[in-house]
């Protein structure tokens, strides 16, 4: 047969496409055979593999397995993104993984917080990161009790770094050691030796992803977002709270007004007890200075000063998270209800004896003007009897001595006389 | 509190008069020193229990209050021995009441076995400081010196404002139907000023003026054996010496001298006193210039 021109080319054009198809098609098939399925990582990534020579490989198959990650059937290369459609075996450094491919809002809140910003601003910042608390092939649900951010264990993957004082000090966390307090506080042993899910864990009060700084006005823990942190729980406290004054002054504005972790603290919680009260006085007393001495003067402070909790201090009078000013007519110390107040320990309390005055000051001619003078006059006294005494005193001691001495030199006494 | 009975009289050997320190007189009788003994010893437990409250950011204080037992202990004691105390001092007071009416005894009330202060005791007290300062002799004291009387008063008021005030915070809701409730503001700052001045003006004053000082160093037992040797007492009290012997003869007041166990007792009720109170004016005074 011969062939017309025509018909050659034709023949060459039909085997041209055939072979860019077939080259097409190779091509594609050779793509899909470079992606490293798991069974291809976890060839090399498991305990079956023989360890004995080079390199030692990370084992990840068994906590992969047991993960979140791997039960929902997720494969390596969504998270190691950066393997995909390359050969193995693979450079030993890979790419972080970007968690916000699934988890875009947990990774939006978490830029938004104290860790993230550390990282920001210091490359070598030791800020938590989604795997510092997640864990890494191992993570798993927040429900399980396996997992590193499940209520009772939350603490301890918290207290990794907040635990750790090399971390503290190199990474400036003002507060310190927060775990060592928080685990002996009313919260940790409920949460520890109780083992009440209720009772709260770091995140209750600070948030998990977007944990922010005390200062952030956003942050749950700031002074102004304290009571209704606090409150989340202790809601029927908080009710009372709002009524006090000291919340009056934080709707205000005022930053110095008391809140729950004025008196309370934030991780050092405790039972509240007598002793507790007895102490508490301090804390009342760094605000209200004038107070504090003119009670340390009187016989309710000085035996709460010695450290028994049998007289009053400022709550038994004042009230708690109620607090009202004086003026108030509901203040505990109020002129309508003061009386029944001091009736609490002195049962036989009359109109007359509620108007002793508990914050006597003798040192104030103003406000207490007959305890003033009385108390100078008692100085005076007390002066001029040892000022005349003790003239008197060595006067006499020295004169006896010259003498004695002289009796001495005589041989008039001898010296054990 | 004068020696009007001198007690049962010494009868001195007429051919053989013993040295004048071996013979004595009865200074204070048995009952003048018991007194002296309760209010020594309610004193002293006031001043240990109430000490921790007079200075309780002292850093000896709550250790103080916590070794007598904390503060319903040292509580009860401070009232068991201001208890004790006013006792002692309604007894006192029954006493002098006693002398006075009944005994007709006017010589407690002027004259030179009064404890009243008369003008005779600051001219002694001018003539002593003369004497301090080796510019004259020293005066001829009676039966109570100057400074004696006025540890007397001292003591005398107060017990009458300590125990007044004390009282009045002892049992508060009672006085409180009869005083106006600022008056407890007082109360608590008259009781604890006027007791300091008292236990520092005992334990410094009273104690050298007493026993401290280099003649009775370290201690004078008169107080407890209620006998003062003729030799000491010429010395000490040369007007009272002549007195003596002016009005009775010096055989009629002379007493048995006070036996070894007594002195013993003396010794160690008086060592633990001045001890004890020394302690306690280390600890105010620490406390105050701290």
């Amino acid at each position: 047969m011969v062939m017309t021109s025509a018909m050659r080319a034709l023949k060459t054009s039909i085997l041209l496409v055939t072979l860019l198809v077939a080259c097409v098609a190779h091509a594609e098939e050779a793509a899909d055979a470079t992606t490293p399925t798991n069974e291809d990582c976890l060839a090399c990534h498991s305990d079956s593999l023989d360890r004995s020579k080079g390199k030692p490989i990370p084992s990840v198959a068994e906590p992969y397995a047991a993960s979140i990650h791997g039960q929902s059937e997720l494969s390596c290369v969504d998270c190691h993104a950066d393997l995909q459609g390359k050969e193995l075996p693979h450079p030993d450094k890979l790419a972080k993984p970007d968690c916000s491919t699934c988890h875009e809002d947990a990774v939006a809140a978490y830029e938004q917080s104290v860790h993230a910003n550390s990282r920001r601003k210091s490359p070598d910042s030791q800020a938590a990161w989604c795997t510092d608390c997640h864990g890494v092939h191992d993570i798993r649900g927040s429900k399980d009790p396996e997992s590193k951010t499940y209520h009772f264990n939350l603490p301890t993957t918290c207290g990794k770094c907040h635990g750790n004082e090399g971390i503290i000090a190199k990474s400036h966390i003002e507060i310190g050691n927060v775990p060592a307090h928080f685990a002996d506080s009313i919260h940790g042993r409920a949460l520890n030796k109780s083992g009440l899910v209720v009772a709260p864990n770091c995140a209750t009060c600070h948030g998990n992803h977007d944990i922010r700084r005390a200062s952030d006005d956003k942050s749950r823990v700031n002074r102004f977002n304290v009571p209704k942190t606090c409150g989340t729980c202790h809601a029927g406290i908080r009710a009372i709270y709002e009524t006090s004054v000291h919340a009056s002054a934080l709707r205000e504005g005022n930053p110095r007004a008391a809140v729950c972790i004025d008196c309370h603290t934030a991780h050092d919680t405790k039972v509240v007890d007598a002793a507790w009260k007895a102490d508490l006085v301090k804390e009342c007393g760094t605000c209200h200075k004038e107070s504090i001495r003119t009670f340390r003067d009187t016989f309710h402070g000085k035996v709460t000063t010695l450290g028994f909790t049998r007289a009053a201090t400022c709550a038994d009078c004042h009230g708690s998270h109620g607090i009202l000013p004086q003026k108030d007519p509901g203040s505990l110390v109020s002129d309508a209800r003061r009386t029944q107040t001091c009736r609490k320990c002195h049962q036989g309390a009359t109109e007359k004896f509620s108007r002793y005055d508990p914050h006597a000051d003798s040192r104030n001619q103003q406000r207490n003007p007959v305890l003033y003078y009385i108390s100078q006059a008692m100085k005076l006294l007390l002066i001029s009897v040892f000022a005349f005494f003790g003239l008197h005193t060595i006067l006499w001691l020295g004169r006896s001595l010259v003498i004695v001495r002289k009796l001495q030199a005589e041989g008039k006494i001898d010296d054990d006389k | 509190m004068t020696t009007s009975n001198p007690g049962q009289p010494h009868q001195p050997s007429p051919t053989a008069p013993q040295p004048d320190g071996e013979r004595f007189v009865l200074r204070f009788q048995r009952s003048d020193r018991l007194l002296h003994g309760f209010l020594m010893a309610s004193f002293l437990t006031l001043a240990l229990t109430g000490m921790p409250l007079l200075f309780p950011e002292a850093p000896w204080a709550s250790k103080l209050a916590n070794l007598l037992g904390g503060y319903r202990v040292t509580g009860v004691l401070h009232r068991m021995a201001a208890a004790t105390m006013l006792l002692v001092f309604s007894t006192h007071l029954v006493r002098l009441a006693h002398r006075l009416i009944v005994r007709k005894d006017f010589g407690m009330l002027w004259g030179p076995r009064s404890l009243v202060p008369q003008p005779v005791d600051l001219v002694q007290l001018l003539q002593h400081f003369r004497w301090f300062v080796g510019l004259g002799p020293r005066p001829h004291f009676d039966r109570y010196s100057y400074w004696e009387k006025f540890d007397y008063w001292a003591v005398f008021w107060g017990m009458a404002i300590i125990g007044t005030s004390g009282l009045m915070l002892w049992f508060p809701a009672f006085f409180a139907r009869l005083l106006p409730g600022w008056i407890f503001n007082i109360a608590l700052v008259v009781h604890g000023e006027e007791a300091l001045m008292a236990m520092v003006f005992i334990f410094t004053v009273h104690f050298f003026n007493g026993h401290l000082r280099p003649d009775k160093f370290p201690m004078d037992l008169v107080i407890f054996t209620g006998r003062v040797s003729v030799e000491e007492l010429k010395h000490e009290r040369p007007a009272e010496y002549e007195r003596l012997v002016a009005e009775q003869g010096l055989d009629k007041v002379l007493t048995r001298p006070p036996t070894p166990g007594l002195i013993a007792l003396a010794r160690i009720v008086g060592t633990i006193a001045v001890c004890t109170g020394l302690t306690v004016a280390g600890l105010a005074i620490y406390a105050l210039l701290r």
